[in-house]
This record gives C-alpha cells, structure tokens and sequence, in this order.
C-alpha cells in the first residue's frame, strides 16, 4: 500500500448563497483530513451536520468556497476543489465513484442496460457488459423477471439495488457512500458489504455516510465526527485528531 | 507518485489532467440584429465526446448561438474554430458561403425542433438522408442507399418506412429522419435545437434513449439546446446557462442543477416543476 494518502482534505470549506432568501447558509468549515487506499472513513453527525454535503463537495455536486481536496489520480496529481469541469468528469469516468440513495433512472432504459453503461462506457463489449450487469442485480436481488423491466416502475428498495449494481460494477480508486443502505433489504444489504469489503481489499478506499454504521461497523478504520470535528481512528481510539 | 503537500504547492494552481484539446472553441462572439443584443461576448468550449447543454430562457441567445455553431450565421465579432484532423481551417467565420456549406456537410449534423427546417418534406426519408451524401460527393446509388439505410437503423427510425415522405410521418419519426441525415457522415459535431420539443413524453424518451446510445457508441460530441431543464439534465454532461445573450453560469450539469452559483440559475433551477 502506498503510504502517502490517496486523498487529503485542507481547510474544506462550504456555504450555500441563497439569493432568494439573501442569506449565506454555512454548511461545514475548515474540514482536514487524510485517506489512504484501502480506508474506509465513516462520516458521522446529527441531520444537518454537513455529512452528505461534505461527500459531494468532494465528488464537485458542491464548489467548495475555501480549502483543497488533493486527490492521487491514475493521470497526476490534482486538487479537485478548483480543477477544471473537464478533469472532474474524467475522473468520475475513470476513478471515482459516487453511490446515492436515490436512482437517476432515465425513462425507458432498461435495468440491465442502467447497470451495463459504466462498462459500455469503459469499452467492455456489450456481451460482457451485461452478462456482468446481471451478475451484479442477481447479487443484489433483484429478481431475472425485472432486469429487462424499466426502474422507474420500481419500489424503491428495487431501484437502490439497480444503483448499487451500476455504481459498483466498476472498480473505482475512491468510492463516496451517501446511505446506500437506506431503503435495503437484509440480503442486499449483506451482498453490500461483501462487495465493499472486496473493493477495500483490492485497496479502494472509501468515504461514507450510513443511517445505519452497525451495517458496516467490520469495515471502518476510522471515523469523523462531523458536530464535534474530531477523527477518531478505529484501532487506537486515543489517537483523536482535532480538525 | 507522492503528493507534494509544500506550501508553494498548496497554492499553485493545479494542473489540467485531460490531455484531450477542445474540439470546439469560441472566442468573444457578439451579434447584433437591430436593436436586439443576441449575444453578447460568449465564449464557448465543447470536448471530443461530451455532451454541452445549452439551457435559458426564450431570447436568451441560446439557439442564435447554436446557429453560428452551424455557420448559418456570422457574429459581428469573434472567433470560431473545429480542430479537425488533418484540417486547419482558422477562423470558420472567415470562410466563403461554398466552404461553409461543405464543411458543415462533412463535419457537423444539425437537428431542428423543426423538421421543416431540416428536411425536405415531399422527398423520401431514404432519400433525405442520401441528399447530405450526395452534398459530399457519393454518387453511387447503391452505396446511397445502403449508407441511409444504415443512418436510419442507427437513428432506430422503422426500415419499412425509409421510402415514405415525412410529411406522412409522426413528429417523433420526422426527428429520427432528421437524426439519420444529420448522423450520416459520421460528423465530429451534432447539434441538436430543442430537438425533443412538442413531442409528447413518450416519444421524446424514445429520441433522447437514441441520442444517449449515439453518443455512447459513437462518441459523438453534441450541443444540446433546451429550455427543458429535465432534458438537460438525462442528456447533459456539462452545462452553460444564457440569458440576455450572456452566458451567466457554467459547469458539469449535476453541480448546476444542485448547486447553481448564479441567482438566475438559482431562479430556474427553482421554478423547476
């Protein structure tokens, strides 16, 4: 494992200008921290505390008004607080990874066809690409009779398994979480984190936000409070460091 | 690799990763048409293999934009250029009424809201698309006829009714003619004007699935005009928001949609249904 950090945070900073209401709402300030390959860093905090927030001004749904995101990419280093649209878009291409908890299903595209798209995209033959698109709704339950079905008609457990599938069938080197587990049965949810504990053992490293950590809780090596802003490192709970 | 983590690298500026150039670029176009300011000092950038979404109000300037992108029109001030392989053309603006109309021929496709606009009413859909590879200089009516069949499978437009006129055809069906002229010649740049607009739902999901697998399996670049935020935002993958013939915000489409920076991007992103 390489032992300068995949990822560091310094000095993250966001506030939301609301025009319409002529007020600046402050999300989160001054926000540090490192990540290495293979981590997986648990986010925590009460509702409001910035959490999600902080995932996407990372992954850039977000400008950050202040502070670096330093980022180790396949292609060089850069700094995907202020990098150009262009790189931001070829690294979610390439290397990173966003999962949600809600599906950006497009109308009359078919489930398999949803999952398939990262590898079509990637160059995978369209052979490959679905045979592998329906192992990964197989492992995440969804029944054979719906991957050719549109997810738009799905439950919402269903269309979150179709997510999951699309968003880790690619192995990626950075993998942000915002509650994937939300609205998952128990199988799924299990099938979930053996497919994490795969991708952290291939050395992704992880950043992520869970309704419920107990689902994840063998995975974590370390966790940030987001209310109090102190790190806390899973194996040496001492070694807290103030952010 | 190790991160350098000194000061004087903290304030650099960082470096740019994609190695590709821009296909297209422009550079501080103004029009004027009377009174009315079209556009005023628009700098444009598109990709090899993006899709730009280009989103506004009526008026905004949006699709006299698209036009000039098409050379349908010259700005009063500006530059315009394709990096084309093996071609340097300088400034398109510069070029004659002839040399516009062959390199749009070859390198750009357009598709109108209207199909008016775009397509001979009273000829045949084969005979639409063979029109654009005649332009370019097929003569072969086989070779014609095979190469707007093909068009027209890829614009996923029914084969059995490549001989009839779009006059005869539906609103959807007219587009995907449309599509197969503009796709024809494999151009480095499609342009699609409201592409979707009055076509009921049902049948715009089916153009914009087209569109996505064009653009996927081809890698086709595309700048997609829309006042739909919705279509801009399946389709897009970065986005320029205009108004008043300005471009008042840009950015990959999921930050404009969820994070706008301006209060007029705010303002539509709110009114959104």
């Amino acid at each position: 494992m390489n032992s300068t950090p995949l990822l560091r945070v310094d000095g993250l900073t966001k506030t939301f200008r609301m025009y319409h209401l002529d007020s600046m709402l402050h999300a989160f300030e001054g926000v540090s921290f490192d990540l290495h390959e293979g981590e997986f860093l648990l986010l925590r905090g009460h509702n409001g505390a910035g959490k999600s927030t902080l995932l996407r001004t990372i992954w850039r749904s977000y400008l950050p008004v202040g502070g670096h995101v330093w980022y180790r990419s396949n292609h060089g280093e850069i700094d995907l607080a202020n990098a150009a649209d262009v790189d931001i878009a070829l690294l979610r291409r390439e290397e990173i990874g966003f999962v949600t908890q809600f599906l950006n299903a497009r109308p009359r595209v078919a489930a398999q066809d949803i999952v398939a798209e990262p590898l079509l995209l990637a160059g995978t033959s369209q052979a490959e690409a679905l045979e592998q698109a329906r192992h990964w709704l197989d492992q995440f339950g969804v029944r054979p009779e719906l991957w050719r079905a549109y997810p738009s008609t799905f439950s919402g457990g269903e269309q979150q398994k179709v997510n999951l599938a699309r968003a880790l069938i690619l192995p990626q080197k950075l993998l942000l979480l915002d509650e994937p587990t939300a609205s998952l049965d128990v199988g799924a949810r299990a099938a979930l984190v053996r497919r994490l504990s795969d991708l952290k053992g291939q050395g992704v490293a992880i950043i992520g936000v869970f309704h419920h950590p107990g689902d994840v809780a063998q995975l974590i090596t370390r966790e940030i409070n987001l209310n109090t802003r102190v790190v806390a490192d899973q194996s040496e709970e001492e070694d807290n460091v103030a952010l | 690799m190790s991160l350098d983590m000194s000061p004087a690298a903290l304030t650099r500026a960082t470096p740019r990763l994609m190695r590709a150039e821009p296909l297209l670029t422009m550079r501080d176009i103004s029009k004027t048409y009377g009174d009315v300011r079209a556009l005023r000092h628009v700098d444009a950038t598109v990709y090899p293999g993006e899709v730009m979404g280009i989103v506004g109000e009526s008026g905004s300037g949006k699709s006299t934009l698209l036009r000039m992108m098409n050379l349908e029109d010259t700005p009063d001030s500006g530059d315009y250029t394709l990096r084309l392989p093996n071609r340097d053309d300088g400034n398109l603006f510069d070029l004659t009424r002839y040399e516009r109309r062959m390199l749009c021929a070859r390198h750009i496709g357009i598709v109108y809201q209207n199909p008016h606009l775009g397509l001979l009413m009273r000829h045949s859909s084969s005979g639409n698309v063979a029109e654009r590879l005649l332009i370019a200089g097929e003569r072969s009516f086989d070779v014609l006829r095979t190469k707007a069949r093909e068009a027209l499978d890829a614009s996923e437009f029914p084969l059995s009714r490549m001989d009839a006129r779009p006059i005869e055809l539906s609103g959807g069906m007219q587009q995907r003619v449309q599509l197969a002229k503009a796709i024809a010649l494999e151009p480095a740049l499609l342009l699609l004007d409201e592409p979707t607009t009055g076509l009921d739902v049902s049948v715009q999901a089916l153009v914009l699935d087209t569109l996505k697998r064009l653009q996927r399996d081809r890698k086709i670049t595309m700048v997609l005009v829309s006042h739909d935020l919705g279509v801009i935002r399946t389709m897009a993958d970065r986005v320029m928001v205009m108004r008043h013939g300005e471009v008042v915000e840009e950015g990959l489409a999921d930050q404009v949609f969820q994070d706008p920076q301006h209060s007029y991007t705010q303002q539509l992103v709110h009114a959104k249904l």
